[in-house]
């Protein structure tokens, strides 16, 4: 492998929602030397590649900051940081504001006002608004964009960030990057259970199967603190496509009914959790198969739902014209996914204070990565990107910093020439990742479980999750593709890890579905507390931490 | 779920090898894209949008419900047109103004 050491004063990791509005904000900083490094390309990547369906979060007409707040504690059953949803709302419509004036189409009235969708929505046309988002990092003079190149492990000294190893996704290259500051901004993680649609079509999850939570497992590995993973989310879908059902639920007001024809939503409530809780218990007790009722909208709603899952799910639309059943003739199945983890639904992700510095002095994390603060979407991710950009400029001009001299990636690149050099034995990537799902579905609240889990199953998940990174060094890699597969997997099994730890410590049911536990059915105010972890010399310790409530800021003390 | 891509009709451009949030798609020896990881797809379709030349066409697995149709999209000016063709040959359009924003 070649070598390629490159020097930055801020070096952003993932160029998705977060990570770009990060970039454009620092773009405005001209002395300051940007870096971003994606995995794919910043044109399409992450979880805004297919488009997106509106502006989930913004503070409409007659609504206010605090209902946001007082909506995101209720969802998460108080299991929140105040203080980093109060700071991120503040910019929502700020953000939205950036957005349009970039390019992004939104529905007005006749008056110029937004056209808003329930309590918090505004309509948008979000097809390509990743490619907006790209086009405008690509403007800024101070910024330059790597394409193609996978980040595996941080840099750190003396409890510092000092930058970043990673590789070419498809030339032989070694890259070290050395910074003074560092934005994590990849995602969440998906593909830790198995997916519902296991075989030809296993990629077709709601999440961004290509976030397989390297930011998460490098911010483990490097002893960062991380909270709340033992939240988990579930999402409620589309049947087979799993695309999003809020279209169809707020566009044509179709209602959760199951296969008796009752609607059920309200009878276990309308919480995120609730209402997949009432779809697997509508199942489990034999009503279903569950839908949404859409039957009998007409040819002009059907003609906008078409048009809209083109923008954002086109496999659904699809799946409408080539099954030949329409929703105004058929009601729409619905489902639950598997679990993913991801900090912009729920509250799992680095534990960071209010600019979204990690514990790690110079890490700073925004967007699905980052915890305490759920339901952010769209504008809170950018929000999130925002805040740390702006926390990073000033974090830059008072460290006192000096580039690393000796050669510490050689260690590193050592590790992926294994990998390249190894001889083919009978282990291939493909079966750890099913076993890995396998475990994790079985053992650790799958799907096939309705979610739940016990402590036994969680500690047996645990010994073999351990096992099977044990078995990663004896993985062989053709070529860098390869490469890129196996970290993929690496990542995904140090979350695991952290999921099961999180699962065992909360001896509660705070939510359905996102934490089901057996041992523990019902929720206690006792927990109302958050689940930190750290890695401390290879073992995952524990801690919990007192909840950040209305007015309160939390900092950290070091 | 995934794609395929006409190796008759690709001309080795590269740009949907570039855009794949995945990585899925290399290029083969006679420098013309091929999808290697045809499991992976997650269906976002941004590889179809990147092709001029019309040489992508997405489907749905049958374990999804797929039963042998394609959907394609091309772009023209302010319109993306989208095509979904049945296992017969059968061709419906659906065009939509990307000035305009969803009604839903
Ligand atoms: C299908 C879907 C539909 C959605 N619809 C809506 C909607 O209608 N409205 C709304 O408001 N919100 C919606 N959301 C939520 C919203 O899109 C996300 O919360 C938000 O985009 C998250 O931003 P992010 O920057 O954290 O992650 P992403 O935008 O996914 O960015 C992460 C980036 O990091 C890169 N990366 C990952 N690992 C590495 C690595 N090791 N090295 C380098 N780069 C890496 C990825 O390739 C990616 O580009 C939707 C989400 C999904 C998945
Ligand atoms: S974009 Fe089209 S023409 Fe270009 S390489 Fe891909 S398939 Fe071939
Ligand atoms: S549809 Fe998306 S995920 Fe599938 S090959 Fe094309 S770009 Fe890649």
């Amino acid at each position: 492998m070649k070598t390629r050491i490159m020097e930055t004063d801020v070096l952003i990791v993932g160029g998705g929602t977060a990570g770009c509005f990060a970039g454009i904000t620092l773009g405005k900083q001209e002395d300051v030397k940007v870096l971003m490094v994606e995995k794919a390309n910043i044109k399409r990547s992450g979880c805004l590649a297919a488009g997106v369906n509106a502006i989930n979060a913004y503070i409409i007409e007659g609504q206010t900051m605090q209902d946001y707040i007082n909506y995101c504690k209720k969802d998460a059953e108080g299991i929140v940081r105040e203080d980093l949803i109060q700071n991120m709302s503040e910019r929502f419509n700020h953000v939205t504001k950036v957005l349009e004036d970039l390019g992004l189409v939104i529905l007005k009235d006749e008056n110029g006002k937004y056209v808003t969708r329930g309590k918090r929505n505004i309509k948008i046309n979000g097809e390509n608004i990743k490619p907006i988002l790209a086009e405008a990092v690509n403007r800024q003079k101070n910024v330059d964009v790597i394409n193609h190149v996978n980040v595996t492990d941080f840099i750190v000294k003396d409890g510092r960030i000092q930058g970043a190893y990673g590789f070419d996704v498809n030339h032989p290259i070694f890259y070290e990057f050395h910074a003074k500051a560092v934005l994590v901004a990849t995602g969440g993680a998906a593909g830790l259970y198995r997916p519902n649609n296991p075989g030809f079509s296993r990629h077709k999850m709601w999440y961004c199967p290509f976030n397989t939570g390297a930011g998460y497992a490098m911010g483990i590995l490097a002893g960062a603190e991380m909270t709340t993973f033992e939240m988990r989310f579930v999402a409620l879908r589309c049947k087979d496509t799993i695309a999003p059902v809020g279209t169809i639920a707020q566009g044509v007001g179709a209602k959760q009914c199951n296969g008796q024809g009752e609607f059920y939503g309200e009878k276990y409530g309308m919480a995120t959790s609730q209402r997949i809780y009432g779809t697997v218990t509508e199942n489990r007790e034999g009503r279903g198969p569950c839908y949404l009722g859409t039957k009998g909208i007409s040819p002009e709603q059907e003609d906008a739902l078409y048009k809209a899952y083109l923008n954002m799910s086109p496999s659904q639309t699809l799946k409408w014209l080539e099954t030949g059943k329409g929703p105004s003739a058929y009601n729409v199945e619905i489902e639950g996914t598997e679990p993913y983890i991801v900090g912009g639904h729920s509250a799992c992700g680095y534990w960071v204070d209010q600019k979204r510095e990690t514990t790690i002095s110079g890490l700073f994390a925004a967007g699905d990565v980052a915890g305490g603060c759920p339901l952010k979407y769209v504008t809170g991710a950018m929000a999130e990107g925002e805040i740390a950009a702006e926390a990073l400029v000033d974090y830059i001009k008072k460290v006192n910093y000096s580039p690393i001299k000796e050669k510490n990636g050689e260690k590193k690149k050592k590790e992926y020439e294994d990998y390249l050099t190894r001889g083919k034995n009978l282990l291939t990537i493909e079966q750890v990742e099913e076993s890995m799902q396998k475990i994790m579905e079985q053992y650790a609240g799958g799907k096939s479980t309705d979610y739940r889990y016990s402590e036994n199953c969680l500690i047996l998940a645990e010994k073999k999750i351990l096992k099977l990174l044990e078995t990663l060094q004896f993985l062989a890699a053709e070529d860098m593709d390869d490469l890129l597969r196996i970290y993929e997997i690496r990542e995904r099994l140090i979350v695991c890890r952290t999921v099961i730890a999180h699962l065992l410590a909360r001896k509660e049911t705070r939510w359905h579905i996102f934490a089901e536990n057996i041992d523990y059915p019902y929720k206690s105010d006792q927990w109302l507390k958050y689940v930190n972890s750290r890695l401390e010399d290879g073992e995952l310790k524990i801690v919990f931490r007192d909840l950040v409530t209305g007015g309160q800021v939390y900092e950290h003390k070091n | 779920m995934s794609i395929k891509i006409n190796s008759n009709r690709c001309v080795g451009c590269g740009r949907c090898i570039e855009v794949c949030p995945g990585n899925l798609i290399k290029r083969n020896i006679e420098g013309k894209a091929f999808m290697k990881h045809e499991k992976d797809c997650w269906g976002c379709t941004a590889c179809i949008k990147e092709c001029v030349v019309d040489a992508i066409d997405f489907f749905l697995g049958a374990d999804i419900g797929g039963t042998g149709s394609t959907l394609s999209i091309q772009s023209k000016g302010d319109l993306n047109i989208w095509k979904v063709k049945d296992i017969q040959g059968n061709i419906q359009e659906i065009v939509i103004n990307k000035k305009d924003a969803n009604k839903y």
